[in-house]
């Protein structure tokens, strides 16, 4: 007699999942890696290691790190506004948070070009320069810290704090000394998230960077140009480096994350 | 109807959970498997149910090899600890459940809806959801829905585990009564020697992923056969070889050759028992408890010396240790 | 109380200087000139059919991610699967990847020279520059979203009302119907609705696999960039605003849902 378990249906639905999975992850993700070694090793690191694809890939690092550095501090504060201050309107701002993960990067791009483009009415100018890139990263990464640490910020044990004050400890003491530490895993994590995203962004960018090489193109900028330029290799090439520092990113935030869990566990 | 299982052994990687476990279940009866937690007891339950396959041995209900048989078809009640209340529905719908999915008539599920409410007392309460019942209600709840598909045997997953000790003690009381008026084979998984005592008429007994003894909670109590078995249904002090319970111990004032000497370390009074704790001067300490009116006529006192002896004990073959 | 204030200038003015003035602007001078000239490009022939193209792409995407988000998230919360890891991780893949290398993967495998390129085109089925590549793109870039709400609703809801529904007679199909997808339902829309405004937004991944054929292969998001290069501003702005009006009633929609959550 045949022994059916609980359950059943874990087969069928495994094959539909890997199939899936299959063909619209692994097999593009494996015809990209196979493409960029195409010529062997060597052509790989011919690609890679050209002056224009490293200036690329500096830049991305560069804008990226900008990018988070300012949303870690103002995403930190704007997170400490939504939770300890009370104001009218602040339902609002929490609502705004979300917007940049629901609007269209190019959107996003086409807006702060609009604003802070050579016909802006402020008389800034950051079109086609390395600000502007920034500027969209900001924009499309704003809700990762935000979002991490006000959770953490809410459950934060507000007595840990009052204690620390009536042992003498100032305001400025206690956040530094008692609140932060205990967000540091938070925004670790939503740094790393935004990160992550910032070193493939594309949409947000293409219009605001003006894609002058070595000046203002980001390692996807620069990959569309090797696409329509029948660069398909050294586009693949510099793919295979985007994704493995995204993905060591990522890999690395998970490890961290449950290195924390079992601290704290 | 019956429960039989033969051979039944299941691990769960490195870690054997029942091993060559044989048991037989009267029809109609009410029987505990009681244990420490990790015995393997609700593994059993389980693998009646059919929840989890055992790697090898059968079961049978009421004469029917069900071993490679579905949940869905062996016609058992289950009844979770922490009650599996389907959150989304109102508590109607959870006890008519087994009869929708069976498609059954909507004027006889509604019927026998009605019926069952009346019978686990939960009149009025029919279209809340079960958030807004308390622990008690909700397991009435799910015991309702289990009985609802009137299902061959009653399995019940240490469901008084998660109340507190006053709604455990009522609820007790309710289940004995219940099976009496519905008489439906039941098992009842807990790890509370006073509810298996208290509620069934027959006792399995597990440690260590095997049955220690089956019997009625008197036989268990008086004729225990190994020290796991009398330890757990009851106190008990060791004097050299032989097991005694505290109530079984004698207190005297002198020596009588078979006596060993003690002293009292503690009296406390609680209302017509007397419990006293003793140091052997041999080493090792003993616990006897006494009626109001022997400590009275012993006159005992903290401090004092005495010669204890034992006027009931067992001896185990092997003298194993508790 | 100083120090508070001017944390809640700081914040509050960041947040207008980066997000809300440059939005304000965008409809500010899509409107500069009335009304009119913004009806007229809203419900021009091009901005209407690249509309229809983005709506049908959603269409087909989210319903597929959706079910294979379920599959997926039940597989990866039974216990004792193997290689429930791997799994994870190779879900949570496209969430590293640029949408442009998205795009470049699919024309690695579907175009003319790539992989099934040959085999596709050969058999009738043109998948670059045309919508299926598009739905293709679309799909890996959210596939993610549904996965990842539902697996922690899950584990919470844990097996038991599951193995309850079971022994009650409900056979598989009856307990994910009646048990499972009612109890996650809520994780299941907030997922949905995520997967929705990553398809109606994309464009990276699309603006590689679609050729930007006008009123062939052109969505919303790729209509907003090519209007923008032609100093069709109006244009680029109220496609801009009809895009922006979805990711208001998005964040509407998550917000709702939160609050039902919980």
């Amino acid at each position: 007699m045949s022994r059916r378990r609980f359950g059943a249906g874990t087969p069928l639905g495994l094959g539909i999942a890997v199939s899936y999975l299959s063909l619209l992850v692994l097999i593009p993700l494996a015809a990209v890696a196979w493409r960029s070694f195409d010529g062997g090793a060597g052509e790989f690191w011919e690609a890679v290691s050209s002056e224009q694809a490293v200036a690329a890939m500096r830049l991305t690092l560069l804008v990226s790190l900008a990018a988070v550095v300012v949303n870690a501090v103002m995403g930190t504060m704007i997170a400490w506004v939504l939770v300890r201050d009370d104001f009218r309107g602040k339902g609002a701002i929490d609502v705004l948070i979300d917007l940049p993960f629901a609007l269209p990067t190019i959107v996003a791009g086409l807006t702060l070009l609009a604003l802070y483009g050579p016909r802006g009415p402020v008389g800034v100018n950051v079109a086609f320069t390395r600000v502007g890139i920034t500027l969209a990263l900001i924009f499309v990464t704003l809700p990762f810290v935000v979002r991490a640490v006000q959770p953490v910020l809410m459950e934060l044990d507000r007595d840990m704090e009052e204690a620390a004050a009536s042992l003498g400890a100032g305001r400025l003491t206690t956040f530094r000394r008692i609140v932060l530490p205990n967000l540091v895993p938070a925004i670790v994590s939503g740094v790393g998230l935004a990160f992550s995203k910032a070193l493939g962004e594309f949409g947000s960018v293409v219009l605001i960077a003006g894609n002058l090489p070595f000046r203002t193109e980001v390692a996807s900028v620069f990959i569309y140009g090797q696409i329509e330029s029948d660069g398909v290799q050294t586009a693949a090439a510099v793919s295979v480096v985007l994704l493995t520092a995204s993905f060591v990113v990522l890999f690395g935030l998970s490890v961290f994350e449950r290195r924390m869990t079992r601290h704290a566990g | 109807m019956s429960i039989v299982a033969t051979g039944v052994t299941k691990r769960f990687g490195e870690y054997t959970a029942l091993d060559d476990v044989n048991i037989a279940i009267p029809g109609g009866s009410l029987t505990a498997l009681l244990g420490p937690s990790g015995s393997g007891k609700s593994t059993l339950l389980r693998v009646i149910a059919g929840l989890e396959t055992p790697d090898a041995g059968d079961v049978e209900i009421d004469g029917t090899d069900v071993t490679g048989v579905r949940p869905q078809d062996r016609g058992v009640g289950f009844v979770f600890q922490h009650y599996a209340a389907f959150k989304h529905m109102t508590v109607r719908d959870n006890i008519g459940f087994g009869l929708t999915v069976r498609r059954r008539a909507k004027a006889e599920i509604r019927e026998r809806v009605a019926e069952l409410i009346c019978l686990v007392q939960l009149e009025g309460l029919g279209d809340r959801y079960p958030s807004q019942l308390s622990g008690g209600q909700r397991q009435r709840m799910a015991l309702a829905r289990a009985l609802a598909v009137e299902p061959s045997v009653l399995l019940l997953d240490e469901p008084f585990g998660a109340l507190d000790a006053r709604v455990r003690t009522e609820l007790r009381r309710w289940l004995r009564r219940l099976h009496e008026q519905v008489h439906v084979t039941t098992v009842l998984v807990t790890h509370d020697q006073e509810e298996a005592m208290e509620v069934a008429d027959r006792i399995a007994v597990m440690d260590h992923a095997r049955l220690q003894q089956v019997g009625t909670p008197r036989e268990l109590y008086e004729e225990p056969s190994n020290p796991f078995v009398m330890g757990f249904v009851g106190a008990v002090n060791r004097l050299g070889d032989s097991f005694v319970r505290p109530h079984d111990l004698e207190l005297r004032p002198s020596a009588n050759g078979v006596t060993h000497p003690a002293r009292v370390e503690r009296v406390t009074h609680l209302g017509f028992e007397v419990r006293v704790e003793l140091e052997r001067e041999a080493g090792g300490a003993l616990l006897a408890q006494l009626t109001r009116d022997e400590a009275d006529e012993l006159g005992i006192a903290e401090g004092d010396r005495v010669h204890v002896a034992p006027r009931k004990e067992r001896v185990f073959a092997g003298g194993a240790g508790i | 109380m100083r120090g508070r204030l001017a944390l809640r200038f700081a914040a509050v003015g960041f947040l207008l200087a980066v997000l809300v003035g440059p939005l304000a602007l965008v409809g500010y001078r899509a409107f500069g000139d009335g009304a009119g000239p913004v009806w007229d490009a809203a419900t021009g022939d091009a901005t209407l059919s690249a509309l229809r193209l983005t709506l049908i792409i959603t269409l087909i995407a989210v319903p597929a991610n959706a079910v294979f988000g379920v599959i997926a998230a039940l597989l990866l919360t039974r216990p004792r699967l193997p290689g429930r890891t791997l799994l994870s991780v190779i879900i949570d893949l496209p969430l590293a990847l640029s949408p442009v290398v998205v795009g470049l993967a699919l024309i690695l495998v579907w175009g003319r020279t790539g992989w099934f390129g040959e085999w596709a085109i050969d058999h009738g089925f043109q998948v670059i520059f045309a919508l299926p590549g598009m739905v293709m793109a679309t799909v890996i870039v959210s596939l993610p979203f549904v996965v990842r709400e539902l697996v922690p609703v899950l584990k919470e809801l844990g097996t038991e009302q599951q193995q309850a529904a079971a022994t009650l007679g409900a056979s598989d199909v009856q307990i994910l119907w009646r048990i499972v997808l009612p109890a996650v339902r809520h994780g299941l829309a907030y997922g949905v609705v995520l997967t929705t405004a990553r398809a109606l937004g994309e464009y990276g991944a699309v603006a590689v696999v679609s050729g930007k054929i006008a009123g062939r292969t052109e969505t919303l998001t790729l209509r907003v960039e090519e209007r923008f290069q032609a100093f069709d501003l109006v244009s680029a702005y109220t496609a801009s605003i009809m895009l922006a009006l979805l990711a208001v009633f998005t964040v509407a929609a998550m917000r709702l849902l939160n609050r039902e959550r919980h």
